[in-house]
């Protein structure tokens, strides 16, 4: 999805590392740029914004610094900014970003900073993707259409599981020209509110899902106007989108485009219309793409998604096929609806506290970490200010940068109990056997689901599915599908900490056959999940796990679990096999004992039959003893 | 089941008679066994070369005591009863005195059901299973090889006897031109006359042809033999009974290579570690290497390839773990020899100083002095 914010982000900590050193001409430099460019305004308003509640736009630096955690080891992003230069450090960041993406400098001088002035002007976040639109996933058209259609059903099962409504899905693709495909998803969610529907089709960074600490299919807000997007940049058409807010309220059409240097939408037509569905959304997007089996393919990102998400019913229709490819509900159980937590302060970094410290609704010290962290209490936020030296009653605006140091670190070294994990909502192992007996010929199932984990203060939580012999083959790798909070990642699968888990164990210990540096082999499917408040991908794209120690130890300890039990099953049923093999060898080459016998010896029938009875009897005795 | 298409019953000779006693004595055991209440079991000796010893007072690989033991069980039941089978087979081809190859009697198993084999080598290895179990050789069981036993020329007359009339069949070695007479597969009932010195055997049909083409025998006085490659048991045998019978030493003509040295002449003089139960009469121990010695290569700087990695890992090997290279120092040397030279020579190199360099000048200078032939 959000390749463009870590590429932003890393612009910006190139530019801050540079400025950084210059301590007290950095301030004035950044004023000047300030003043110049009037971004400053820009990043206040977005702030305010930021504050509101409810779905709404975000701001570039919000971005940034929540998916911050991936450049953990990049020191102190936002450190050593002063904290009594209260202003806004995010202004600078977005101007240097907004600078560095213009284009290169020329290094001959030839121009004034007078004329560059003139030239140089905010870029919005729409423009932005606009160029770069590989950033989203839209790199290939194979890709594009995978995506776009992703995006509108992480939509629809999130707002389904939200309002409680058990979803039925219809996924439509409809070719029109050799790369050119209609795509449609329906659903019977909650539908949406007739003035949010533009600007959640038609406004990039516009969402409900970035904002809060809580598990869900969607991170951002930028999955499906990117797509809108990339359909309208294409081929020119609108997003078209029909939604019912309820039974007895009225569907609206929709015909929306968006206007990428606002990043507002721009509604064509808006109408009321019949529309037969009781409640829930439907989203049509017009796009360039290519339509391909395999692997990576659209096909088998509905097949993954039906065995993830077993009370989901998906009605799906493609090119070459007349018929629509039904995948019933294998359970009318709802998974229990995530809950959202506030940060646990093992997570939280140094710029990020420095933040929250300032904006802070806490009187004091002791009660904003209290009152902003999940798991401190009075006595464990005492501890934290005796260890960084600070009074509890200090005022937590007024901190000072040394001193946030001082907090951050004393956080880290008070133990504090593991966030709480009731906000995760696992798919349970019942419900992983449930989807994958549904679409695997295999003959033997299991699945575990570990207890919660933490990894850097985010609860996380790994279940492991398996489905083995049937009618899967036999000869080729093991099917591994991975999961993030019920998506399926279909690309970057060696990047992935869960292949990386899978490698790390010996599956011949478990009766599966295994070359060094590959996966196992035998006829099986391996389905891996990760649920998390904030799953931590590796990169830009949202493609692959990042290989954190503590979710690379509950990856292997479930995997081991499956393989204990597969292991077990693999010996009792080559045991029994062995026994039918025995058994058949008895029945099947004693009576040639007896014919060579009585060719030898050229003695009567009767004592073949004799003989031949006997040897049986006397094998059989042994087998069984 | 191959049938004798002769009405009249064959009536066996003795040799035959034992095979035919030992058979159902067998047969008989196993019944016993059964009858008791009990597994049967079936002994056989280790075939390999560790469960060899070399004797040179006796000259050839004798087998040491190791025996594997087939007990009748589940799992062995498949085995044994192909065993068994095929010991009746054996049994049906001595009685009625016909004899069935290697591949006939995989087909002949076809006939078998379940029991059939699915392919040669099983029933290969089984055939193997039952001559050692005997401690006699196949062609007295009535299994014959595919292959031919080798090719004669020189100064010899074969006895052979001819299976309608009865009669003698004189065979003149001389009188066959630029062919030679073939080795048949079983060659315990000729008898030899000759006036030759020595006996000449060759691993290549080319040296060989060039010998009889220029009928080196009359010059040398002696009897060409051409194994092509490692001699099989007849040929083995013909040279073993034709050495014996006149006393007259045989020198042997190979590559100068690791193959030619430990398989072709080794197997020749000593046996082989797979037949070791049979060595005894497979074997020729009068044999001595006559070349191309690693110590030929540099006397007469013959053209050389390096060596193969398999040659060197056989070179090692048999340095290492072949009894009767171990036993003989000069060998030991021998083969250390052309390791460190990293080349081998064919027979065919000789060809560098003129096609019948061979005949003029290497053959004539070697046999001078057969004293110094490796042991």
């Amino acid at each position: 999805l959000h390749l463009g914010l870590v590429a932003l982000q890393r612009t910006i900590i190139y530019d801050l590392a540079f400025h950084i050193p210059l301590g007290k001409e950095d301030r004035s430099i950044r004023k000047k740029s300030e003043s110049k460019s009037g971004s400053s305004g820009t990043a206040k308003t977005a702030r305010r914004a930021a504050r509101e509640t409810g779905p709404r736009q975000l701001s570039l630096v919000e971005m940034s610094e929540k998916r911050s955690g991936l450049a953990a080891k990049k020191p102190d992003v936002a450190g050593p900014v002063p904290i009594s230069d209260a202003g806004d450090p995010g202004a600078a960041e977005f101007h240097s970003a907004a600078e560095a993406a213009e284009g290169p400098r020329s290094t001959v001088r030839r121009e004034t900073a007078e004329s560059m002035g003139a030239r140089q002007r905010e870029i919005s976040v729409s423009e932005f993707f606009t160029k770069n639109r590989h950033l989203l996933g839209f790199d290939n058209p194979q890709k594009a259409l995978l995506n776009a259609i992703k995006e509108a059903v992480d939509n629809s099962l999130d707002a389904c599981e939200e309002a409680g409504i058990l979803p039925t899905l219809k996924i439509e693709i409809q070719q029109l020209a050799e790369d050119r495909f209609r795509i449609a998803v329906e659903d019977n969610g909650p539908g949406i509110m007739k003035a949010q529907v533009p600007k959640i089709f038609g406004k990039l960074l516009y969402g409900s899902k970035f904002h809060t600490l809580k598990q869900a299919r969607g991170q951002q807000g930028i999955g499906i106007s990117a797509a809108g997007m990339y359909g309208l940049l294409t081929t020119g058409k609108s997003v078209v989108v029909i939604s019912r807010p309820g039974e007895g309220k009225l569907a609206h059409y929709y015909e929306i485009q968006i206007d990428t240097r606002k990043n507002a939408p721009q509604i064509i037509m808006d109408e009321v219309r019949e529309w037969s569905q009781p409640h829930g959304t439907r989203v049509e997007i017009e796009l360039v793409g290519t339509y391909k089996k395999g692997r990576h393919s659209v096909d088998d990102y509905v097949r993954q998604t039906a065995i993830a998400n077993p009370h989901c019913e998906i009605f799906y229709s493609f090119p070459g096929r007349e018929a629509i490819q039904h995948f019933p509900r294998a359970s009318a159980q709802l998974p229990p609806a995530s809950r959202e937590i506030k940060p646990h302060p093992y997570g939280v970094e140094l710029g990020a506290l420095i933040k929250m410290m300032k904006e802070t609704r806490g009187r004091n010290l002791s009660a904003s970490l209290q009152h902003d962290f999940s798991r401190v209490s009075a006595r464990v936020a005492g501890e934290i200010c005796r260890a960084a030296q600070l009074r509890p009653s200090a005022n937590p605006h007024a901190i000072a940068v040394n001193e946030a140091e001082r907090l951050y670190k004393a956080i880290n070294s008070v133990k504090i109990m593991s966030p709480p994990t009731n906000c995760l909502s696992p798919i349970g192992e019942e419900q992983i056997v449930a989807g994958l007996k549904k679409e695997m010929p295999a003959s033997f199932f299991t699945a575990i689901t570990r207890t919660p984990s933490v990894y850097r203060g985010n609860p996380f939580q790994i279940e492991v599915g398996m489905a083995y012999g049937g009618s899967l083959a036999g000869d080729e790798l093991v099917d591994l599908l991975r999961f993030a909070n019920r998506v399926p990642l279909q690309y970057q699968q060696s990047a992935c900490a869960i292949t990386k888990a899978v490698l790390s164990i010996d599956w011949r210990g478990y009766g599966l056959s295994m070359a060094k540096g590959a996966l196992p082999t035998g006829p099986m499917a391996l389905f891996v999940h990760i649920a998390s408040v904030w799953v931590p991908f590796t990169s830009e794209s949202k493609e692959a796990i990042a290989a954190y120690p503590e979710i690379m130890k509950e990856l292997r300890l479930a995997l081991q679990d499956c393989g204990r039990r597969l292991g077990m099953h693999i010996r009792a049923h080559r045991r029994e096999a062995e026994e039918e093999k025995k058994k058949s060898y008895i029945e099947r080459y004693i009576p040639h004992i007896g014919i060579a016998l009585r060719e030898i010896l050229g003695f009567p029938e009767k004592v073949e039959m004799e003989l031949v009875t006997t040897l049986r009897e006397v094998l059989e005795r042994s087998r069984t003893a | 089941m191959p049938k004798k298409k002769t009405p009249e019953k064959h009536t066996p000779n003795s040799a035959e008679k034992d095979v035919l006693g030992a058979i159902k004595s067998a047969a008989l055991d196993i019944e016993k066994k059964i009858l008791a209440r009990k597994k049967p079991t079936m002994k056989f000796p280790v075939r390999s070369l560790s469960n060899v010893k070399y004797q040179p007072e006796r000259g050839f690989f004798e087998i040491a005591g190791q025996k594997k033991e087939r007990t009748l069980t589940v799992n062995t039941v498949k085995t044994f009863a192909q065993t068994l089978r095929m010991i009746a087979l054996s049994k049906d081809l001595v009685e009625n005195d016909d004899i069935a190859t290697k591949r006939e009697a995989y087909y002949v198993s076809k006939n078998w059901e379940d029991a059939r084999f699915s392919e040669q080598p099983e029933s290969d290895t089984v055939m193997d299973d039952v001559e050692a179990f005997f401690s006699i050789n196949r062609e007295q069981l009535g299994f014959i090889p595919e292959e031919k036993g080798g090719d004669v020329a020189g100064r010899l007359t074969v006895l052979d006897k001819d299976r309608d009339t009865g009669k003698v069949l004189r065979i003149d070695c001389t009188r066959f031109g630029t062919g030679a007479y073939s080795i048949p597969i079983s060659v315990e009932h000729l008898r030899f006359e000759t006036g030759a010195r020595f006996i000449l055997v060759i691993e290549t049909a080319g040296m060989f042809q060039r010998l009889v083409k220029h009928n080196y025998w009359k010059k040398a006085d002696c009897i060409l033999i051409s194994m092509g490659g490692v001699p099989t048991r007849a040929c083995r045998r013909f040279i073993r009974r034709l050495a014996d019978f006149q006393k007259i030493p045989v020198y042997v003509f190979v590559d100068g290579d690791p193959y030619g040295i430990t398989n072709i002449y080794r197997t020749l003089k000593v046996g082989s570690g797979n037949a070791a139960h049979l060595n005894e009469f497979f074997c020729v121990p009068q044999a001595t290497f006559l070349g191309i010695t690693p110590q030929d290569i540099v006397d007469y700087k013959l053209p050389t390839h390096p060596l193969k990695d398999v040659d060197i890992k056989r070179a090692r090997d048999a340095i290492k773990n072949d009894p009767f290279i171990r036993h003989h120092k000069p060998w030991i040397n021998a083969m250390e020899q052309l390791l460190r030279m990293g080349v081998r020579a064919e027979q065919q190199a000789l060809a560098k100083h003129g096609l019948n360099y061979v005949i003029d000048r290497y053959l004539p200078e070697k046999l001078r002095h057969p004293e110094r032939f490796l042991p």
